[in-house]
């Protein structure tokens, strides 16, 4: 088993916390080859950035500690080479990119600058550096990149930092690039290039490439091997064929179900009357247009998704509906009366029929606050809901109703996990016994077995409530299995819309195949003839 | 990225009610405890000692003129010294104690008031209000403190109520702007506009979502603050535009032990230690406030204090 690139054996990493030890990695072994992409595979806490920081020399020790295990790099194990040593491995032949380009970019210095400044440390002469970033840029895909060089990093896109981030990783021709989550922050479209600049990267240099992912979908369309990680053990190991087609451990098992897209399409229901309609609604910043006329409906008891990517004016929609920013013109009829010309004393009462859920619980809490004082604040404003007295049994009712504990309620919110906020935000929701509720990106960062827990909640409290819910996502496939009817939505317009079956089964626009294909799905079979797909419409 | 030490959040047992579990966490955290317990006994100096010491303390005996401390022989009065006129060095710090905690608490307190709400009424409602009040606060920031203090001193009498609206006044620009830069973040977080989605008036907002936010680093830069002004009464007494003798205060006492300096270093040094000792629990309770008001920082302090013997963590 010798001749890996890299190999991890028997590695264990604990923390020291007030809470006692925690082990973060247990006895996990891995090897990476030269040409191989290796994923790892898990949710938030299972481990799985741990080893890659392991590799880098990023454990802050304490409260971290090593307690055994070995990282052979090129015959060396780098947990007994000096500080010194690895540092000089670090950047030049170990290179890393990271979830957020623009926290890792330099706000105050141009970015060709900073390419070329990582060549310069490590000893290359001021010219050939910008030559080489030069090059590099221009190789990532970044348009007139001559120019580009003297631009800060705010100047560029989210799938442009990212590229960016990549040509700074691959100045010194690493042998190995770590990419830990490299495209959890970007739209799928923009997910599906980076991954193919990687893939076309790794084949070009040769070198090994160990991808940290928590989507399924990375996996099947990037990965050669991954690796399946569940609280800090490995679970399982195999090809993303053999993962998906027969795999063996429950987890991965239960990873799998819970990937979206796979239930039934829901039928249209007999078409209610429209309880909203928006019409003509535009916004516009300055001279910037966000939102260049939307009119919709959405009826009673109706699942409503929009969709498109980020900037696509989708959240701007919410945004004015409810008020939170005032329109520049258009009107949004709710039971007949304009909202948009509603004063705020007015609007005050009006909202209790309709609620948000927003992307992030950890935010859209107030972490001062108990549980029971944030499901019941509603009832203290609107005060013909629930008698005072019942507040504890409603709040109790509640939160069963959403599957927590009625003992739950005394706690603060950062006692609880990330779906485990979300449930209290929807409880929040609830409380009003609102006709609609907006939710606004509401499972876009809970992992995936969460994600599913929280959208067969809603999708329950859908059937038994008869809520409409406007469901603002950028996923496709999540979409699929939830909604009646889907927006899509392109730099502020509605550019098509209509029921789940014919978006998905025959989608019109250019835009909405585009979305489609991008879209990354679990199974990597499906991949291969997307992938195909899309490229035969980049020809076309 | 996210270390899985995140990720394991307690789940602790049942709370205990609000002002017990304070208590237990302040008596596992020494220091703190011993800075409370300090400032407990400064309270009760400022409450009842004028009461029982004033005659000890403003009795002149020109025998012990600076007679040295430790020197049991005078009686327990004399422990700490005599001052220039022979009167004893601890009834006058006791006794001082109410007129310097009075002006200290009672500028802090004014000025934490009024800027505080200035504050919240420039960050919330904004517009020209928001510029009306940012402007005047710039105009009481541009003038030297101490040469306000010293013409409104000089053309009103040097009264206590004086002292502290002085006091007061300059330091309002402290609290308005922290707490307007504060507002201006925390009403943009996202449980702010969950609650204005909820259809909660203004009022509640304010009271209810922005300002627990807020009032942690407000009480942080009060207890600083305390400090500061007790220090700029003393410097003010010693321009002799404070505080008038008879009436005493500790920064008085140190600026009058001053001259003694090279022979009797104890007319200036015991006051000043109160001085100290006074501003240091201050800060050292404030820092552990600053982590006990805070929910999401508390267990910190809650694991120390269901761990027997558990350390401190500062």
């Amino acid at each position: 088993m010798a001749d890996h690139l890299l190999e991890v054996r028997n590695l264990s990493v604990r923390f020291h916390t007030a809470q006692g030890v925690v082990n973060a990695v247990n006895g996990i072994s891995w090897h990476l080859d030269k040409g191989e992409t290796l994923a790892i595979l898990g949710e938030s806490g299972s481990g799985k950035s741990v080893s890659a920081s392991a590799i880098m020399n990023l454990i802050d020790m304490p409260p971290g500690e090593i307690t055994c295990g070995e990282i052979l790099f090129d015959g060396i194990d780098l947990l007994k080479a000096s500080v010194e040593d690895r540092r000089r491995l670090n950047g030049k032949r170990i290179a890393m990119i990271f979830q957020h380009p623009l926290s890792h970019l330099n706000p105050v210095y141009p970015v060709g600058w900073q390419i070329a400044e990582t060549a310069m440390a490590h000893g290359r002469g001021k010219a050939e550096a910008y030559d080489r970033a030069l090059a590099l840029m221009e190789r990532v895909g970044i348009p007139n990149a001559r120019a580009a060089m003297a631009k800060y990093p705010h100047q560029f896109s989210g799938g442009q930092r990212q590229r960016l981030m990549i040509a700074m990783a691959l100045v010194l021709k690493p042998e190995i690039l770590i990419a830990d989550e490299p495209t959890t922050a970007l739209d799928v479209t923009v997910q599906a290039e980076v991954l193919s600049l990687l893939e076309e990267l790794k084949a070009e240099t040769g070198m090994g490439l160990l991808m940290i992912t928590h989507d399924l979908g990375v996996v099947a369309e990037a990965a050669d091997r991954a690796v399946v990680m569940e609280r800090g053990r490995i679970v399982e190991t195999g090809t993303p064929h053999e993962l998906y087609y027969n795999p063996q451990h429950p987890y991965t098992r239960k990873l799998l179900a819970a990937a979206p897209g796979k239930g039934e399409m829901r039928s249209t229901p007999a078409a209610a009357a429209p309880i909203l309609r928006v019409q003509d609604l535009r916004k516009s910043y300055g001279g910037f247009q966000a939102l260049k006329g939307a009119t919709f409906d959405l009826h009673a008891g109706e699942t409503l998704a929009v969709v498109g990517e980020s900037g696509s004016g989708k959240s701007t929609i919410a945004r004015l509906i409810l008020r939170l920013e005032e329109a520049t013109a258009g009107c949004v009829l709710w039971q007949g009366d304009d909202l948009l010309t509603k004063s705020p004393r007015q609007m005050a009462r009006v909202r209790r029929q309709l609620q948000m859920v927003f992307q992030d619980p950890t935010q859209s809490l107030n972490p001062h606050m108990s549980v029971f004082q944030i499901i019941s604040e509603g009832w203290a404003i609107h005060r013909d809901i629930v008698p005072k007295v019942q507040w504890k049994a409603r709040v109790a009712e509640l939160l069963q109703q959403v599957g927590l504990e009625p003992g739950h309620a005394l706690r603060v919110p950062h006692q609880f996990s990330g779906g485990q906020r979300q449930r209290i935000a929807i409880a929040r929701a609830l409380a009003l016994e609102p006709e609609v509720i907006i939710c606004d990106e509401a499972v876009s960062a809970l992992d995936v077995a969460i994600q599913k827990q929280v959208i067969d909640l809603l999708g329950e409290l859908r059937n038994r409530l008869g809520i409409a819910f406007i469901f603002i996502a950028h996923d496709l496939p999540l979409v699929g299995d939830f909604a009646d009817r889907v927006l899509v939505m392109q730099a502020g317009e509605i550019v098509e819309q209509g029921t789940v079956r014919q978006i998905f089964d025959a989608p019109q626009q250019a835009y909405t195949q585009r979305l489609l294909f991008a879209g990354l799905d679990a199974d990597p079979d499906i991949h291969a003839t997307r992938r195909s797909a899309r490229l035969a419409m980049a020809r076309g | 990225m996210s270390t899985p030490a995140t990720a394991t959040v307690p789940m602790d047992s049942p709370p205990r009610t609000g002002t017990l579990r304070i208590l237990s966490m302040l008596w596992a955290d020494k220091l703190p405890f011993a800075a409370a317990l300090f400032l407990l006994v400064i309270v009760a100096c400022a409450t009842f000692g004028p009461w029982l010491l004033f005659e000890v303390a403003d009795d002149t005996n020109l025998r012990l003129r600076n007679a040295p401390p430790f020197n049991m022989e005078q009686g327990f009065a004399y422990i700490l010294g005599g001052d220039a006129l022979g009167r004893p060095l601890l009834p006058r710090i006791v006794v001082a104690a109410q007129n310097t905690m009075m002006i200290a608490g009672g500028a802090v307190l004014a000025s934490f008031l009024i800027g505080g709400t200035l504050g919240l009424i420039a960050g919330y409602v904004g517009r020209w209000t928001g510029e009306v009040i940012m402007r005047l606060a710039d105009v009481i920031m541009s003038f030297p403190s101490l040469l306000l203090a010293v013409i409104v001193l000089y053309m009103l009498d040097a009264s206590i109520t004086n002292l502290i609206l002085v006091l007061a006044i300059t330091r309002i620009p402290i609290y308005l702007r922290t707490t307007r830069a504060k507002v201006l973040e925390v009403r943009e977080r996202m449980f702010v506009q969950a609650a204005t989605m909820m259809g909660a008036s203004h009022l509640r907002i304010v009271v209810r979502h922005i300002l627990p936010v807020i009032l942690p680093t407000l009480l942080t830069i009060a207890t600083l603050d305390f400090a500061f002004v007790m220090l700029a009464e003393s410097a003010l007494s010693f321009l002799g535009i404070g505080i008038q003798a008879p009436e005493i205060t500790w920064g008085l006492m140190v600026s009058q032990g001053r001259q003694y300096l090279t022979n009797a270093w104890w007319l200036a040094f015991w006051p000043g230690l109160a001085i100290i000792l006074t501003t240091m629990s201050l800060n050292l309770l404030s820092s552990w406030m600053r982590v006990a008001l805070n929910p999401t920082q508390r267990w910190r302090l809650e694991t120390s204090a269901t761990s027997k013997g558990g350390k401190s963590n500062g």
